[in-house]
């Protein structure tokens, strides 16, 4: 009774809620750094250099009016938020941030497929929230993200699978179990994947960069065309739900990066001797660095590039990235058959 | 899509489209101020697009029928308000041509500086603008920050900011102050620089070059058609700039290039902007260190009252041939009839010319490339 309901339940109540408030200050993270790329200083007000704004936006949102326009389609408008949201926060149950018991909720051998599935019902959040708005810019928005998230769907599930191959296991924990015993001439174990599936890790980079709806791909948010995009027409706490399921899904793809291609709570390169005193951190501290170092990048793609337009969009998407990802997987096979 | 199959009448026809009409505007956050632009959609790609306008008329030109000739001046400042100097010095010069005013050369050297660093301000605006509607936001910030130091220049010159009334017919009310010739110097070295930092986060960049080039292409002969006028006549290959063709202010007097597009897309046009802030640099280091002594107003009577008759005279704003026609019946104290060319309306025409068959993302960069301010297209 213990070990299947109490313990996981109060995993899953601690992940959610360190989510959740990761969010909020990821929120805090990107004003700063962007800010700080633009010569500004960011939110200064709330507390000591506005540390505090990660609580005050939160505070904000919820006490604000919840408005349903009037010819929206009440149902499908309420349900759609909370469609986006649940599944960036469930694919958390199955990420794990060590090797071993309490820092799992659960060890599900397909783990990747799970989140792989998982997040791409979210985007049904988003093609449903814009649809029942029942307005022109959310609509075009929910066009945009349909074909943008399933395209781009595929081309970062094609490049996932040249890594299983890599790993041998769809298990998170097995992919970095690989990592750590997967032993390369003159470099020996404990090489990431990273190196050695470099052409994988800037595909899931950039597909990640839009799935998640992040510049130089946030077409369906795209601010100054449509206006906000799909979320035009939330206010409120289901505006919020959206916010807090981009910024999860952006969490969790960060997640997945950090743990198959940089070896997830492994110190770096743990084939150095010299680099040993390193594992006195715990692996957890390491995971949450790595996931931090990601989101770092995610944020400063956004201060440097404009805008993809939606056809030029969906050339990279089928033209540059599938072409590529097939590549990738096919040598990636080859080479597995000549190494064994 | 239609389709003639005998099959349309039961399957297909689930399938019908139509045509979306989008309001965009005049709130929005990409229209530059409150332009309303209707746009028929097919999908994302623009079938038309109507540009609605008068969200901000305040009938200057009417009103300046009932003002006496200097106050008009402080109205031209409410017309292009991100370029007031520019304005100001048209229409003071327009009203020095009706009454043959001599204006002493000092003040004309002074004038040119004023425009160009107003120049050098509204081209900020639109770079940071343009970039921010295609997506580059940093860009933004980098720009208003140097605008802030050409604004800070302005105020330190006439006290204002935004609606300066910096001059006078016949001259300029103010000398410069002590020392303000060396910090415009010492901005112009300092801008140089920055000019390249903009350029590096945009010019060479896929996505910038994708969104840009042959974006809103139009050929000479079409720009000149429909009259445009300024960077996107210029962009278009057309030779044209009031500052070298009719030479006013202090123009004549000095070295500089008009530089000109090839293809006549929004790549282009930001080209020439971009380089036009470096010729402007060129011409303002010229203005300061030939800068003549003397003094800074003509004579001009106290109560002016310029003869019977009527008269055209344009600049080149930054936004491209700004000009005044200005009727006086000889007996009062204000004009007969005051009517301005304004670049930003001229160029707008343009708009549903240069968006059919674009997405509605390029929309929003041409709005942003022909650089237009409300204000003015209203008036």
């Amino acid at each position: 009774m213990l070990e299947t309901f109490a313990i996981p339940l109060l995993q899953a109540v601690v992940v959610v809620n360190s989510v959740l408030v990761a969010v909020t200050f990821l929120v805090l993270m990107e004003r700063k750094v962007i800010a700080w790329a633009q010569s500004r200083l960011g939110p200064m007000r709330v507390g000591p250099h506005g540390i505090l704004q990660a609580l005050a936006d939160p505070i904000k949102l919820i006490l604000k009016e919840d408005i349903t326009p009037t010819r929206a389609d009440r149902w499908v408008f309420t349900i759609a938020p909370i469609m986006s949201l649940v599944p960036a926060l469930v694919v958390f149950s199955v990420v794990p941030f060590g090797f071993e018991f309490p820092y799992w909720i659960s060890n599900i051998n397909v783990g990747l497929l799970f989140i792989v599935a998982v997040t791409s019902i979210g985007v049904y959040g988003i093609i449903l929230g814009g649809w029942a708005s029942n307005s022109k810019y959310p609509l075009l928005s929910s066009l945009r993200a349909s074909a943008q998230l399933i395209s781009y769907e595929i081309a970062v599930t094609i490049t996932l699978v040249s890594v299983v191959l890599t790993s041998g296991t769809l298990n998170l924990i097995g992919i970095v179990e690989a990592q750590r015993d997967f032993e390369l001439p003159l470099l020996g174990t404990g090489v990431w994947f990273a190196f050695t599936q470099p052409v994988a890790l800037v595909l899931v980079f950039i597909g990640g960069l839009a799935e998640t709806n992040r510049m130089p791909f946030d077409l369906p948010e795209a601010e100054t065309e449509l206006t906000g995009g799909f979320h035009t027409e939330y206010s409120g706490m289901r505006f919020s739900m959206f916010f807090l399921a981009e910024y999860a899904n952006i969490i969790v793809i960060s997640a997945v990066i950090a743990i198959m291609f940089f070896g997830g709570w492994m110190p770096p390169f743990s084939n150095v001797a010299a680099l040993d005193f390193l594992e006195v951190i715990p692996g957890w501290i390491w995971l949450i660095s790595k996931v931090f170092f990601v989101l770092y990048m995610f944020i400063w793609l956004r201060a440097t590039l404009p805008r993809y337009r939606y056809d030029q969009l969906m050339n990279i998407g089928w033209k540059v990235l599938i072409p590529i990802a097939l590549a990738n997987l096919v040598l990636t096979a080859i080479m597995k058959v000549l190494v064994a | 899509m239609t389709i003639d199959t005998p099959r349309a009448s039961t399957s297909a026809s689930a399938f019908d489209t139509d045509e979306l009409i989008l309001n965009m505007g005049p709130q929005h956050p990409s229209t530059h101020g409150v332009l309303r632009v209707v746009l028929r959609l097919d999908g994302e790609r623009v079938i038309s697009a109507d540009c609605v306008i008068g969200y901000v008329h305040r009938g200057i030109e009417k009103l300046c029928e009932n003002r006496d000739w200097t106050q008009i001046i402080l109205l031209t400042d409410r017309m292009d308000y991100v370029a007031a100097a520019s304005s100001n010095l048209g229409y003071c010069e327009t009203v020095e041509k009706l009454m043959q005013v001599e204006v002493p050369r000092r003040a004309r050297y002074i004038r040119t500086v004023l425009a160009e660093l107003q120049r050098m301000a509204s081209h900020c605006l639109w770079l940071g603008t343009h970039a921010m509607d295609i997506g580059a936001m940093t860009v933004l910030m980098y720009a208003f920050r140097e605008r802030e130091l050409i604004l800070d220049l302005f105020e330190e010159y006439c006290g204002a900011r935004l609606t300066y009334n910096s001059m006078r017919i016949g001259g300029l009310p103010l000398d410069i102050p002590s020392g303000w010739d060396k910090r415009v110097l010492a901005f112009c070295d300092l801008m140089e620089p920055k000019l390249d930092e903009y350029e590096d986060l945009l010019t060479n960049n896929r996505i910038w070059l994708g969104r840009t080039r042959d974006v809103g292409v139009i050929s000479g002969e079409d720009a000149i058609s429909l009259g445009l006028c300024g960077p996107p006549l210029r962009g278009s290959g057309v030779s044209r700039d009031v500052r070298k063709d009719e030479p006013n202010a202090a123009y004549d007097e000095f070295e500089f290039d008009v530089p000109l597009g090839m293809r006549g897309d929004t790549y282009d046009r930001y080209l020439i902007r971009m380089e036009e802030f470096k010729q402007s640099i060129r011409i303002i280091r010229q203005a300061i260190e030939g800068l003549p002594e003397g003094p800074v107003m003509g004579k001009v009577p106290r109560l002016l009252k310029p003869p019977a008759g009527e008269t055209y005279h344009a600049v080149e704003s930054p936004k491209g041939e700004l000009g005044y026609f200005i009727v006086s019946d000889g007996r009062s104290t204000n004009p007969y009839r005051l009517r301005v060319r304004p670049p930003s309306f001229c160029n707008l025409q343009g708009l549903s010319r240069l968006v059919k068959g674009h997405l509605v993302a390029d929309v929003v960069a041409l709005i942003g490339t022909i650089d237009i301010v409300l204000g003015e297209v209203d008036r």
